[in-house]
């Protein structure tokens, strides 16, 4: 285990020193990320200065669930660009090499990349998170911080495990879908309003089969203590990150069949 | 430069066998089809709630902003958010761009008719299962006569050819590898956000406008929907075509005047 995290570091270290080599080129595409991420945030804040409010949550207030989501995401899109570009690999055959490396696979894929122009994403969520917190006057303690915590890396475990198994049906497809997206980047774009402005069915669905509302919703009511107008119980806003761990947890598990089902393209 | 027909033939060849190559990817279409759908839905539920929100008065109904929305899925391909043209980019790593020089037609007008093939082929299995979808399922509404129609057809045949000399600065600005990137992630940054896929341009606040009328970016979505819907009359074609005509030919102009440079510069290697 530790041996594995030692090769984990190391992989890490290499990927950031590559990356390193075209200075200019990474201070360019981070700086766009900001940009084009923080764009969304420009449109949101417009919207509230012509509604004023989305029943009964204010503009500080959504901004808390979008720097949540947005920091978490972007920690979990640096982490796993090998699990996105697994695709080609399949299709080219270079999985084959993995294999042969007395190593886990999802091991190796994680460490293939870390993207470090995420960290445009990743700066412009924690701007707005931070305004959010000044505006809204947070009194930060011990277990509010907790919460914060739990909820980014509960995120970050989420999302990484849907790239999994996004990477996992190439198994099948020798494809990546377009329309895992849907789930990972639709749902960053939906965490950031309030889960109850949605419909129903659609409520359920990032509730219990993608469990979006545990790391973001969920915990942000506790942080604002605010009621919940979906009746969850109170306990469940603390505890409801760590499910999350558990979503990962069992998306490793599918990539495992995933591995075992694999046949080679042979090129 | 000389237009005869035998070279406007060729261009026309090159734009149908890009047409026809990208018509292939029918399973990413459909992939894609999906994705916008649920796409719409989130932005749908989002206006839905804000507009029960409020009683103050808004510069669209709710009818509108929803039919803005799905034409906004149904055209996102007019959105050049992938950058630049994929095999553009790969003949400019490997350097084979030396042989689009050595080609007896004008770089510039061979590479546009590569963009608009890209600006059209993905959405012909996207706009209209989208369209027959969203109006049967999720309030797309009609034009309201026969003359929002046309004007809407009409500036939908420019925003495709605007957007395609937009993909095309895209791909000459690769042209420069460093700040050629910086210069298309700015380029694409201001058109999704002043396009109106993010939300309708009515919306951002009004010192915005200013800005906002003054881009061309709006004449790629915001303009054509809203003739589409019937929120601009039909007559205002008359002023809004002359615009568009400009922005166009403003943006071949510099298109061509920095492609010029950059093959000026441009060193090919042996090898």
């Amino acid at each position: 285990m530790t041996n594995a995290l030692r090769l984990y570091m190391h992989y890490l270290s290499q990927s950031v020193r590559s990356q390193m080599q075209y200075r200019v080129s990474f201070i360019m595409l981070s700086f766009g990320h900001f940009l084009t991420t923080g764009i969304e945030f420009l449109a949101i804040a417009s919207l509230f200065a012509r509604f004023k409010h989305i029943q009964g949550w204010t503009l500080p207030e959504v901004a808390l669930l979008y720097g949540l989501i947005n920091i978490s995401f972007a920690f979990a899109d640096a982490a796993s660009r090998g699990f996105d570009i697994f695709g080609t690999m399949v299709k080219s055959g270079d999985f084959d090499r993995l294999l042969l490396r007395p190593r886990s696979t999802a091991l190796q894929l994680a460490g293939h990349e870390l993207t470090l122009r995420r960290v445009g994403r990743l700066l412009q969520g924690l701007a707005v998170f931070s305004w959010a917190s000044y505006t809204l006057d947070i009194a930060w303690s011990v277990p509010k911080i907790y919460l914060v915590f739990t909820a980014i890396f509960g995120g970050a475990c989420l999302f990484i495990g849907l790239m999994v198994i996004q990477a996992t049906i190439a198994f099948w497809t020798t494809e990546s879908l377009e329309l895992m997206n849907t789930m990972t980047y639709g749902g960053v774009e939906t965490a950031q309003y309030p889960l109850p402005i949605y419909r129903i069915w659609f409520r359920k669905f990032f509730t219990y089969i993608v469990p979006l509302a545990c790391v973001n919703y969920l915990p942000a009511l506790a942080i604002l203590e605010r009621g919940d107008p979906m009746g969850f119980p109170i306990a469940l806003q603390w505890v409801a990150p760590l499910i999350c761990i558990i979503f990962l947890i069992v998306a490793l598990q599918i990539w495992k069949i995933g591995v075992r089902y694999y046949r080679s393209t042979g090129s | 430069m000389i237009l005869n027909l035998s070279v406007i033939k060729s261009y026309i060849a090159v734009l149908s066998a890009r047409f026809r190559t990208l018509l292939q990817y029918r399973a990413a279409a459909f992939a894609g089809f999906g994705t916008q759908l649920f796409w719409g839905l989130i932005r749908v539920m989002i206006f839905e709630a804000f507009y029960r929100s409020t009683t103050a008065p808004q510069p669209m109904t709710a009818d509108e902003v929803i039919t803005y929305i799905w034409l906004g899925q149904a055209f996102l391909v007019l959105i050049p958010y992938q950058g630049a043209d994929p095999d553009v980019r790969a003949m400019v790593r490997s350097g084979n761009v030396v042989y689009e020089l050595v080609r007896p037609t004008n770089l510039y007008f061979f590479w546009y008719s590569r963009a608009i093939a890209q600006r059209t082929a993905p959405g012909v299995f996207r706009a209209l299962p989208m369209f027959i979808t969203a109006s049967l399922f999720f309030n797309l509404q009609m034009p309201p006569s026969f003359s929002a129609t046309c004007a809407w057809l009409i500036s939908m045949l420019f925003a495709i050819l605007i957007s395609a000399a937009i993909t095309n600065l895209l791909n000459i600005s690769l042209l420069w590898t460093i700040s050629g990137e910086g210069l298309g992630v700015l380029l694409s940054s201001l058109t999704w956000l002043f396009s109106g896929i993010i939300i309708p341009l009515l919306f951002f606040p009004d010192w915005a406008q200013t800005a906002i009328n003054i881009l061309p970016f709006r004449y790629l979505m915001d303009i054509p929907f809203r003739f589409y819907m019937g929120h601009i009359s039909p007559e205002q074609i008359w002023y809004h075509l002359p615009f568009q005509i400009a922005y166009l030919i403003a943006l071949i102009t510099a298109g061509h005047l920095i492609l010029t440079r950059g093959i000026r510069r441009l060193v090919a290697q042996g090898g």
